[in-house]
């Protein structure tokens, strides 16, 4: 990567204990603008609570956390969100009877304008369709209506609806764990595909995945999480995927530290 | 996600248009029950008649929007007959024996249940108690307090103020009640409420998924709090409607009226595992309780075989509510 780019997010020594348990034992990470990042790592590796810390779920005990080159604190998820990283969690974070249009503006509703709005607290039903509608288009999402409960769809049609509520809010960072965990084949492509159209409008992506041949089809560059730490930094073409597991598995020690 | 790879986006937008059994089923069953009860009883279709169901079931349906909205979130009330007893028993002891104003005295008596909806509501979000649990408990210690405070005697020569929501005006040779009108303006204010605004759609969101709400920054906390004790001053209500009616404070009320305002949430449509129903659906499931009783005592049920009917229309409802949803 080019010099005079500097990452979106970043950590450095970020240390995480829990009693006398280390998860995190000064683990560094970057992410730099309009790229895909795959976050790997056997269990137990200090994957999550890295991305744990990275959204603000998280106190990091040492270390810091920067933000466009500035440091940040968060003290919980909605602090990261309002500074503009936007998370996906694994079990889908919808109200599966409300409609679609109401869950991509769950807990920031557009109000009516004037007194009804401020005063009565109305909800502008209308503009919020009208958006959810124009924003499902621009990522290519073909869901017929935004009207139907996210109930009525298919598991990757709702994960299309979580992907794109945060792609909607995210300024900074969009930050996705195991999207595909729970799909067949078909949707995981779905999924994929919108992952990348998210990329390609400019928003770098955190990709926390299990699945192997999902994270070298999409991923820009691999962090390999071991034992608290990152063991490798990798762009996805020079690696090979043995040779990525073999990492993560400590069967190989890493010769290539961060060089990517 | 591109255009319709999944066969089920087509069919979801289809049975989108159509009316679920949840949103037909409570007006269904309505009508149904009034065309059994024409056909058993020749005195059931009268003005009079009609117009007394409609008394009837004010108190029922006042309490049964406070349930609703308890029931939405995923909880439950079971104390809701008794705060409603403490709330009469507080204003018209307060009025009777005190010399309290009128108003001032009813003011009182709100309150009073109001601030056990505040306790329902503290004990289940700062202790995390089972609703369950918390309202068996505060049924229990509203009910004792009902009778120690009264002695467990009716309160009656009531100032006039107090009994006003009880006068009827005529509407077109029915009599109709203030207290009906004050129900039904209730109504159409949680309607909207819970149709159009924040609170209201978080409320739907927290009853839907509570991991999904604290997630996208609600407080559930906040919200439930809120609920618990906007339940408890609907129940105040529901006890200056009750005191109106009968014209005494009774520390025997509110016994029926706990199950009731459930059978009505129920019957309503609205699902005891939160986040679906409507108060629309509640007005119509307490009215089909007071089309129940009143239909019921016409053609000579005895009220124990209506306790039977009811226990059986309450566990018939949420059977259909568990088999006629998706479950997510």
């Amino acid at each position: 990567m080019n010099d005079t780019i500097k990452p979106v997010l970043e950590a450095r020594g970020v240390i995480k204990r829990y009693g006398s348990v280390t998860a995190l034992d000064g683990v560094d990470f970057e992410l730099m603008p309009g790229e895909i990042m795959a976050v790997i790592g056997d269990n137990g590796a200090g994957k999550s609570s890295l991305i744990k810390a990275l959204s603000g779920a998280l106190v990091p005990d040492e270390g810091e956390i920067l933000l466009d080159g500035n440091p940040v604190h968060f003290r919980s998820p909605l602090d990261a969100r309002s500074q503009g990283i936007e998370t996906v969690y694994q079990d889908l974070a919808v109200a599966p009877a409300m409609s679609i249009a109401e869950n991509l503006f769950l807990g920031r509703e557009l109000r009516r304008p004037g007194i009804l709005g401020s005063v009565f607290m109305m909800i502008d039903k209308r503009r919020m369709l009208q958006e959810a509608i124009a924003h499902m288009e621009g990522l290519q999402i073909g869901i017929r209506s935004m009207k139907q409960a996210v109930e009525t769809l298919s598991g990757g049609q709702r994960q299309g609806v979580a992907v794109a509520r945060s792609a909607a809010f995210a300024r900074h960072v969009v930050i996705l764990d195991e999207p595909t965990a729970a799909l067949g084949v078909k949707e995981s492509n779905m999924v994929l595909e919108l992952i990348r159209r998210v990329r390609d409008r400019g928003l770098p992506v955190i990709l926390i995945s299990h699945n192997m041949p999902h994270v070298f089809e999409i991923a820009d560059r691999i962090h390999i999480q071991r034992l608290g730490r990152r063991a490798a930094l990798v762009k996805t073409k020079d690696i090979h995927m043995s040779e990525a597991v073999a990492i993560m598995t400590g069967a190989k020690q890493a010769d290539v530290q961060a060089i990517a | 996600m591109t255009q319709s790879t999944s066969p089920t986006a087509g069919r979801a937008t289809f049975s989108d248009r159509l009316p679920s059994l949840a949103d037909i089923g409570p007006l269904a069953a309505l009508v149904i029950a009034c065309a059994f009860f024409i056909w058993q009883s020749n005195r059931f279709l009268s003005i009079q008649n009609l117009s007394l169901i409609l008394q009837q079931t004010m108190v029922v349906a006042v309490i049964a929007i406070g349930q609703t909205l308890i029931v939405l979130t995923g909880g439950i009330d079971l104390s809701c007959g008794m705060l409603m007893a403490f709330g009469s028993i507080v204003m018209t002891k307060f009025a009777v024996t005190l010399g309290v104003p009128p108003v001032l005295a009813i003011i009182c008596g709100v309150a009073a249940s109001t601030l056990f909806g505040l306790l329902n509501g503290t004990l289940i979000t700062k202790i995390k108690l089972p609703a369950f649990i918390v309202t068996l408990g505060t049924l229990n210690i509203a009910f004792a307090l009902t009778q120690v405070y009264s002695n467990a005697e009716s309160i009656s020569n009531l100032p006039d103020a107090m009994m006003f929501f009880g006068n009827t005006f005529h509407l077109g040779g029915a009599e109709v009640t203030y207290g009906t009108v004050l129900t039904l303006l209730m109504y159409l204010v949680v309607w909207f409420v819970l149709r159009d605004t924040v609170p209201g759609r978080h409320l739907y969101a927290l009853g839907n998924n509570a991991e999904a709400a604290r997630l996208m920054g609600l407080s559930s906390q906040k919200i439930l709090i809120t609920v618990y004790t906007l339940a408890g001053f609907f129940y105040g209500i529901a006890a200056l409607l009750s005191v109106a009616r009968t014209g005494v404070g009774d520390p025997q009320a509110g016994q029926t009226e706990n199950l009731d305002s459930i059978t009505a949430v129920v019957l309503g449509g609205t699902s005891l595992f939160g986040g679906r129903g409507t108060i629309v659906g509640t007005l119509l499931g307490a009215l089909i309780v007071g089309v129940f009783r009143n239909g019921l005592t016409l053609i000579g049920v005895s009220s124990v075989y209506q306790i039977l009917i009811t226990g059986i229309l309450v566990i018939l409802a949420v059977a259909a509510d568990k088999l006629a949803r998706p479950r997510a």
